[in-house]
């Protein structure tokens, strides 16, 4: 249950992140408002002002979708134009919600949203069912690994609570989604106005025996989700103190992108191939024993090999193959559509290269997973496999494998602006 | 030796400031020309705190920068003092009267020190030619801020366009710039109110003593508590009174009203925190009052 945390337990409670989509009569935001306001992580001034503007709009409730609703240029058009984050904290979990817009055009925001998510929560409105933009939400889910997903059945109050409505919606969504990798479902009847099954059991749905929407929030199992096998280590910053005290210190500084790191590991560094082992590693002033996803430190070497930005550290019988050619699936974020011979800048975790489209083997349309092969280009909000040849090798695995190693945004070289991100099939 | 988690489960607070690191190393191996905004308030103490750790046992590989209203609490600036004193850190100070007096601000009698001081802070980041800026803000703080990017870019006039942000995913961020813009940072995008004094907590770090319960006159002015200072002088009908207060965020002596409490240790802070009912900004600072969008309009014209 929410109720406000005191200070013993903040510090050691763990963290879900999670993504929400819906278009705006799906009651998004009020549901958002609704975990807020039920958590106690929305405060008096707040909820005041949104009890006035209720009232002065003329409406019979307090409409908690104005809780979220950022932006002034937002309100004036009645719609949520890009990703914004939310938090909120029950005794147990903090949550990071990716509140992310439903429209078609904002493909991008919410493969943005779902990049970082452990969970997606998709709305849908009992009345209408299934839509082609749930099901779009879905894929893209799907697509960016998002491994938890949440079907949220709102607005049951308005179809009386029936049983043979939310079973109708399930079974079809669960026959969708067997075209789709989605690890874990879980499919919950609600009223996000009303407050059932969000916090609260209903006495409205007897027939259902499933969790609330917070109790999944608060229980869902995601430490399994992390790649605790393969080791693998983006080098970001080499610190050289250079001073009296620390003056022959050499560190590797980083976050841990997979596997557990432990000194008198052997481990390989890339592109170079040289070979070494870890003599220590430091968080801050102190030495640990190991070091594991998401972890920032600094791993020191015993041999004076060379390592500088970009190098990734891997154990030396797993490490990835350093590759220039890379398959992968790509959102497009702008406007200038992709094409064949295009020249852009790619990221790739720690690392800036050059790349060049070879190929756009299809598109993808996320409605139908129809794969048009006759495409030419891929324009804003689509997505594709294309084939690209970078500069210098990348030090990748497949995005099913990895979330960090295998994904990657583009980058207009003229504009600076970030056109695409990329999920690595495989590499070669 | 720390023996980590035999479970492998980092804490949110761990998961935050790995993730803070990670930004504060992206940013000094990408960017020519950092700086980090100082203002002496607790989230810019644990964004130096996590700047410290990213980097050590190297000192950190860029200055301070912090601008001078004329009006900080003695205790703010004793403060930033001793922490640029025991990391050995370099310190530019912007000054908004330095910055009146060169015609690059105007003190019309009316605008507040804070809003005064976007004209000096952009014009110091402007004339050192700084390309990324570390700011303290946080998403949770207002709902404007609950959009912006971890790297926020700006234009040559310092302005930020909610619409033109660059979209950000995984943990993949995107510096470039063209000559005469820069970035603004926020590494404590996802740290809440509650999160920030967890870490400050945890981690024992110095912070402004106005922070902890303290007795001080005061008189009320338009429903806030205002400290007796040369800032602040009482008007005919005003009634000085000795209180039991702390502040709950620090600004200029003129606009930063105090809330009675008598939480004196961290650990009765975050217990209060925990049951108050009113956001922070909302309660306690005069500028952000005016207008239901009064921050987004401030964050255009290059507020942090």
């Amino acid at each position: 249950m929410a109720t406000p945390q005191t200070s013993s337990d903040h510090g050691q409670m763990d963290l879900l992140r999670f993504a929400t989509a819906g278009s705006v009569d799906d009651g998004k935001s009020t549901l958002i408002g609704r975990l807020l306001l039920d958590s106690k992580s929305i405060f008096e001034d707040q909820l005041e002002a949104v009890e006035a503007s209720s009232v002065s709009k003329g409406y019979d409730y307090t409409d908690l979708a104005l809780l979220t609703d950022g932006l002034r240029s937002e309100r004036e058009q009645g719609i949520t134009i890009d990703v914004a984050y939310r938090y909120f904290a029950t005794p147990s979990r903090k949550f990071i919600i990716a509140d992310t817009p439903g429209h078609i055009q904002y493909t991008r925001n919410m493969v943005t949203g779902a990049s970082t998510a452990d969970l997606g929560l998709v709305l849908v409105d009992a009345r209408q069912g299934l839509t082609e933009q749930s099901r779009r939400h879905a894929v893209l889910l799907s697509l960016l690994r998002v491994p938890h997903l949440v079907l949220a059945v709102n607005k049951m109050d308005l179809v009386d609570w029936s049983q043979e409505v939310y079973e109708k919606i399930h079974k079809e969504f669960t026959q969708f989604a067997t075209k789709l990798n989605i690890p874990d479902l879980e499919v919950i009847p609600i009223s996000a106005l009303q407050g059932d099954n969000v916090v609260e059991r209903s006495a409205n749905t007897p027939w259902y025996s499933g969790p609330t929407l917070m109790h999944h929030l608060e229980h869902v199992h995601v430490a399994s989700d992390r790649d605790l096998v393969d080791v693998r280590f983006p080098v970001q910053f080499v610190v050289r103190p250079k001073s009296d005290e620390f003056h022959d210190y050499r560190g590797y500084a980083g976050q841990v992108a997979g596997g557990v790191l432990k000194p008198g590991d052997e481990v390989v560094v890339l592109p170079s191939g040289m070979t070494s082992t870890i003599q220590g590693i430091d968080l801050f002033d102190e030495e640990v024993a190991e070091a594991f996803p998401p972890m920032s430190v600094t791993v020191r070497l015993e041999d004076d090999v060379d390592v500088s930005r970009g190098d990734l550290i891997a154990r030396v019988n797993n490490a990835p193959k350093p590759s220039q050619d890379i398959d992968a699936m790509v959102c497009w974020m702008t406007n200038e559509p992709l094409r064949p011979r295009q020249k852009l800048a790619i990221k790739h975790t720690t690392r800036t290269a050059r790349a060049m489209v070879k190929d756009i083997q299809y598109r993808l349309d996320v409605n139908t997973l129809h794969r048009d092969q006759d495409t030419k280009e891929l324009g804003l909000n689509e997505i594709g496999r294309i084939q690209l040849r970078t500069t210098v090798p990348l030090l990748c695995d497949p995005y099913s494998k990895n979330r960090t190693t295998g994904s990657f945004i583009l980058i207009d070289e003229a504009t600076g602006v970030t056109v695409g991100a990329g999920m690595i099939n495989n590499a070669s | 030796m720390t023996q980590t988690h035999a479970d492998y489960q980092l804490s949110q607070l761990d998961q935050l400031e790995a993730e803070s690191i990670h930004i504060f190393r992206e940013v000094a191996a990408e960017f020519e020309k950092p700086v980090l905004m100082f203002s002496g308030g607790k989230d810019s103490i644990v964004m130096l705190r996590l700047a410290e750790k990213a980097f050590y046992p190297a000192k950190l590989p860029f200055p301070l920068l912090q601008v001078d209203t004329g009006l900080d609490f003695d205790e703010v600036l004793q403060t930033r003092d001793n922490w640029v004193d025991r990391l050995g850190a370099r310190i530019h100070i912007a000054s908004v009267e330095d910055a009146i007096a060169q015609g690059i601000v105007i003190d019309d009698g009316k605008t507040s020190r804070n809003r005064q001081q976007i004209g000096a802070l952009l014009h110091a980041i402007e004339d050192n030619g700084f390309t990324a800026a570390f700011g303290g803000g946080r998403r949770d703080e207002e709902k404007a801020r609950a959009k912006e990017r971890v790297y926020s870019h700006r234009d040559e006039f310092g302005q930020w366009d909610p619409k033109m942000q660059r979209p950000e995913l995984w943990s993949l961020y995107n510096g470039r710039i063209h000559a005469g813009e820069h970035m603004r940072i926020f590494p404590l995008s996802n740290w809440t109110e509650l999160d920030i004094w967890h870490y400050i907590d945890r981690e024992q770090i110095e912070i402004p003593s106005i922070y902890f319960a303290h007795e001080r006159d005061v008189i009320l002015r338009d429903g806030m508590w205002l400290s007796v200072s040369d800032a602040v002088q009482p008007k005919d009908n005003e009634l000085v009174e000795t209180k039991m207060v702390r502040f709950r965020t620090v600004g200029d002596k003129s606009q930063t009203g105090c809330v009675e409490s008598t939480a004196a240790t961290t650990a009765e802070i975050i217990d209060e925190i925990a049951i108050a009912r009113v956001t922070e900004r909302g309660a306690t600072r005069g500028d952000d009052r005016f207008s239901e969008a009064a921050m987004e309009d401030r964050k255009k014209e290059g507020y942090f």
